[in-house]
Order: structure tokens, then C-alpha cells, then sequence
């Protein structure tokens, strides 16, 4: 025998109004983790590995990639999605950990802030940075700030 | 007892199963007694055909009736002996001695993120609260025609075939790390449950209980750490059928 259940019966249907932080935290962070591969591997090729690899670091190899559209854009891009990645990342285990609602939201607070301030910050290093100051050893410089 | 186990250990007759001494150590607690679980050894004799339950069953009968656990069916089925052994979740009727190292002790403790009442049995009302969240049952308002049932082909069935299988023994769910932590979370069970019927060509509630697992304590808590699959002693994916609801609510229909 079949039993059909009458109708209406209430549905405990919650419908989220707006967006779903917890729906697209998830997708972004596969999203992210995906772009992240390329960006910070690419980063480290680059950094470490091609040329004189790692003895090449220093101020003016650094000045010359943040004078450059490309790499300033590469910066930019692994400095964002990796800072918001990482932040809903830690967003997520305070979720887990904090058990105390007060906690959890000072806590958050705090990673929002640090967030904020670190994006505006590096965002601000790499498109106003200065890779000939005035007065420094020519030997220290970007080859390019001979002509400037 | 010393008696029997020497008359056991003797010359092996033909036929008969071997025996072996096995040392289990069980995480003990009697709430009216004790402020802390305690570790208690027990030194048996054990047939190479035994279970961990067996000598449950042998400690309980010959050496300290006072011992708690669930069984019930004793084979798998009724999924009221999932307990921790060796640290993993395990239904003692299934786990067969020979299987673990008993030249080391074996350590049963009873299942980890559900309230602790007595030795090796928990509070299951967290994990069934989960389960009855997720509305288990067909919800269907179509009549069949004819009072006959509702059709469904085998490659329908095939969809959710896997999920069928649960036993709501808890192993799975209190494995989960997301759920020791944080206890709202539905966990793994109440997914799986929901499988079972979000995937049912017959059932048309399917909307409603991926709206309950899009919640902040549903699937999205999932961590895919593999733990779950790992415990079910029905050998479901779990990890998996939690990946599929995630892709279902993602596409907005089964
Ligand atoms: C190679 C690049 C990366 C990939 C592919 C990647 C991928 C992922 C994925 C898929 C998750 C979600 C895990 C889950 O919810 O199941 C995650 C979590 C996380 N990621 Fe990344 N990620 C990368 C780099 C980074 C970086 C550079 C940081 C730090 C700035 C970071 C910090 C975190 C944190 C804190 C979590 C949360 C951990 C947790 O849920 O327990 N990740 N990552
Ligand atoms: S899915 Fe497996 S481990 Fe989880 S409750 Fe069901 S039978 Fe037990
Ligand atoms: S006693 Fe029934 S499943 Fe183990």
C-alpha cells in the first residue's frame, strides 16, 4: 500500500535572502586555490629558479619586476586572491574553534582588519613604488634609472 | 579463568582454532564514580576466529559484568557497536582480532564528539537530531495510479543505491573533525540520509533538504578529510555522496 502524505505541510524550507556566504566561500576557495597554483608557482619560477635563481634577489631585480605592467598586475592578482584566501580560510577554522559567539567575532574582526590594511598597503607598495630614489648608488638601481 | 586459558593453550587438536593471548585496554567511565574516564586492561585468550566484540562479550561474562556497551544484532546490521579501536571507527562485531596487531594492545574508547554516559555507550540524540533534520522519508503528494506503486527504473535506483546501505551506526559522523569541534554541523549521516532521497526519482522534497544542507552548519562545513569513508563499516563513500549534494545544491537540482 502507497501512503501519500496531504499537503500542505509546512515546510521547513529556509530561503536565504541575498547571497550565501558559506555556498560561495567554498566555491572561491577551490576557484582561488586553482589560480593560486599558477600564480605562486609562477612567482617562484621566476623569482628562484630562472637566471641567477635566488642570489639574483635583491633591490634592483625586485624594483625592476614592480616597474613592469605584467608583473605589477602578477602581484597584484597573488596578492589579493591569496590575502582573501587566506583569510576565509582562517575564517572558517575560527568557526570550527570558537565556541564562544563573542570570541568568534572579535577574532574575525581582527582577520577583516588585518585583511584591509595589508591589501591597502601592498596594493600601495606595488603601484607606487619607487625603483630609482634619488641620491642612492647607481650600483644598487635598476639598470633603467641610469637613463632617467 | 587462569584454568582455562591453560587448558586452552595446550597441544592444538585437530580441527580446533588456535588461540592467543591479546591485551585490551579499555577507556572506562562510571559517571556516579568516576570524575575522569579511566584506562583499564583486561588479559585474554582469544580464538583467531574472534571478534573485538567477542571479547567485549568475554571481559562482560567472565571478568567485570559492569562493563557497558551496545549490540545487538552482532552482525553488521543494527549498527549499534561503532567504538573506537586503535583510534579508528570501528563496529566491534566486524572487526576481527586476527586484523589488528594484537602483538600491541588494542584501545577501544567509545566514539569521540557525542556526549559520554557510561564506558563504551554515548548520547545518540545530537547524531539522530541530524538525521531527523534532513526529513529521511519520501515525501511524495502524486497518487500512483491504480493504488499500485511508484515506478522506477533500475538505473534511477542505481543513483542512490549506495545510500541505501546506511545502518546509522554514528561511525561516520564521529569521525568527522568539523564535527568534534563544532557540534552544530549536520554531519556525514545526515547527508548520506539525505542522498538517499534527494537522488529518489519518486521524492519531490529534494528542494527542501538541499536548502536545509545549503545552511551555515551544512554541507559547505565539509572539509573532505576522507574520515568518514575511512569509518563506514558499509563500505559507502561517504567523502563522495557528501561531493555529489554539494554539486546538486551548486546546480540548484539533483
Ligand atoms: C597552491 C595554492 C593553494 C591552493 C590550491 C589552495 C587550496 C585550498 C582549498 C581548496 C582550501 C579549502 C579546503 C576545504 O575547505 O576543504 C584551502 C583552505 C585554506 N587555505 Fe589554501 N590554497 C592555496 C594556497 C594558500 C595560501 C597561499 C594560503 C595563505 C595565505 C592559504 C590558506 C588557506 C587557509 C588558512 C585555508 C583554511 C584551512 C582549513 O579549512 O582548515 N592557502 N586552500
Ligand atoms: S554512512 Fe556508514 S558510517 Fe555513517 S552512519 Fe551510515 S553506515 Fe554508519
Ligand atoms: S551489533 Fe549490530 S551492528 Fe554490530
Amino acid at each position: 500500500m502507497t501512503v501519500t502524505i496531504d499537503s500542505p505541510r509546512a515546510s521547513t524550507t529556509k530561503h536565504h535572502k541575498g547571497i550565501n556566504l558559506e555556498k560561495w566561500g567554498w566555491v572561491f576557495m577551490r576557484a582561488s586555490g586553482v589560480l593560486l597554483v599558477v600564480l605562486i608557482f609562477g612567482h617562484l619560477f621566476v623569482n628562484l629558479m630562472i637566471g641567477h635563481g635566488v642570489k639574483a634577489l635583491d633591490f634592483a631585480f625586485v624594483g625592476g619586476k614592480f616597474s613592469d605592467p605584467f608583473w605589477q598586475v602578477w602581484d597584484m592578482l597573488l596578492l589579493w586572491f591569496a590575502l582573501i584566501h587566506g583569510a576565509n580560510g582562517m575564517r572558517t577554522v575560527i568557526n570550527d574553534y570558537a565556541h564562544n559567539r563573542l570570541v568568534g567575532v572579535v577574532l574575525k574582526s581582527f582577520i577583516l582588519l588585518a585583511t584591509i590594511v595589508l591589501l591597502t598597503l601592498g596594493t600601495l607598495v606595488i603601484y607606487t613604488f619607487d625603483p630609482c630614489p634619488a641620491g642612492s648608488p647607481a650600483d644598487l638601481l635598476p639598470s633603467f634609472c641610469a637613463g632617467v | 579463568m587462569a584454568s582455562a586459558v591453560a587448558a586452552k593453550s595446550g597441544p592444538i587438536a585437530h580441527g580446533e582454532v588456535p588461540t592467543f593471548p591479546v591485551t585490551i585496554i579499555i577507556r572506562r567511565f562510571d559517571p556516579e564514580v568516576d570524575k575522569e574516564p579511566r584506562w583499564v586492561d583486561y588479559d585474554l585468550q582469544m580464538h583467531g576466529t574472534d571478534r573485538v566484540l567477542d571479547a567485549l562479550h568475554k571481559i562482560k561474562w567472565e571478568i567485570d559484568g559492569s562493563l557497558a556497551f551496545r549490540r545487538s544484532c552482532a552482525h553488521g546490521v543494527c549498527g549499534s557497536d561503532a567504538m573506537r579501536i586503535n583510534g579508528k571507527n570501528r563496529l566491534a562485531c566486524k572487526t576481527l582480532l586476527k586484523d589488528l596487531d594484537v602483538s600491541k594492545p588494542i584501545y577501544i574508547e567509545a566514539l569521540k564528539g557525542l556526549p559520554l554516559e557510561k564506558d563504551l555507550i554515548v548520547d545518540m540524540e545530537p547524531f539522530f537530531d541530524s538525521y531527523r533534520a534532513v526529513q529521511p522519508f519520501l515525501i511524495a503528494s502524486s497518487k500512483p495510479k491504480d493504488g499500485k506503486e511508484r515506478l522506477q527504473s533500475a538505473a534511477q535506483r542505481e543513483i542512490f543505491d549506495e545510500t541505501t546501505k546506511c545502518i546509522l551506526c554514528a561511525a561516520c559522523t564521529s569521525s568527522c573533525p568539523v564535527f568534534w569541534t563544532d557540534g552544530q554541523y549536520f554531519g556525514p549521516a545526515a547527508i548520506v540520509n539525505a542522498h538517499r532521497f534527494i537522488f529518489d526519482s519518486r521524492d519531490e522534497g529534494a528542494q527542501v533538504r538541499m536548502d536545509i544542507l545549503n545552511d551555515k552548519e551544512g554541507v559547505w562545513r565539509c572539509r573532505t578529510t576522507f574520515n568518514c569513508t575511512d569509518a563506514c563499516p558499509r563500505g559507502i563513500q561517504v567523502t563522495k555522496v557528501i561531493g555529489e549534494v554539494k554539486q546538486a545544491i551548486l546546480r540548484g537540482k539533483p
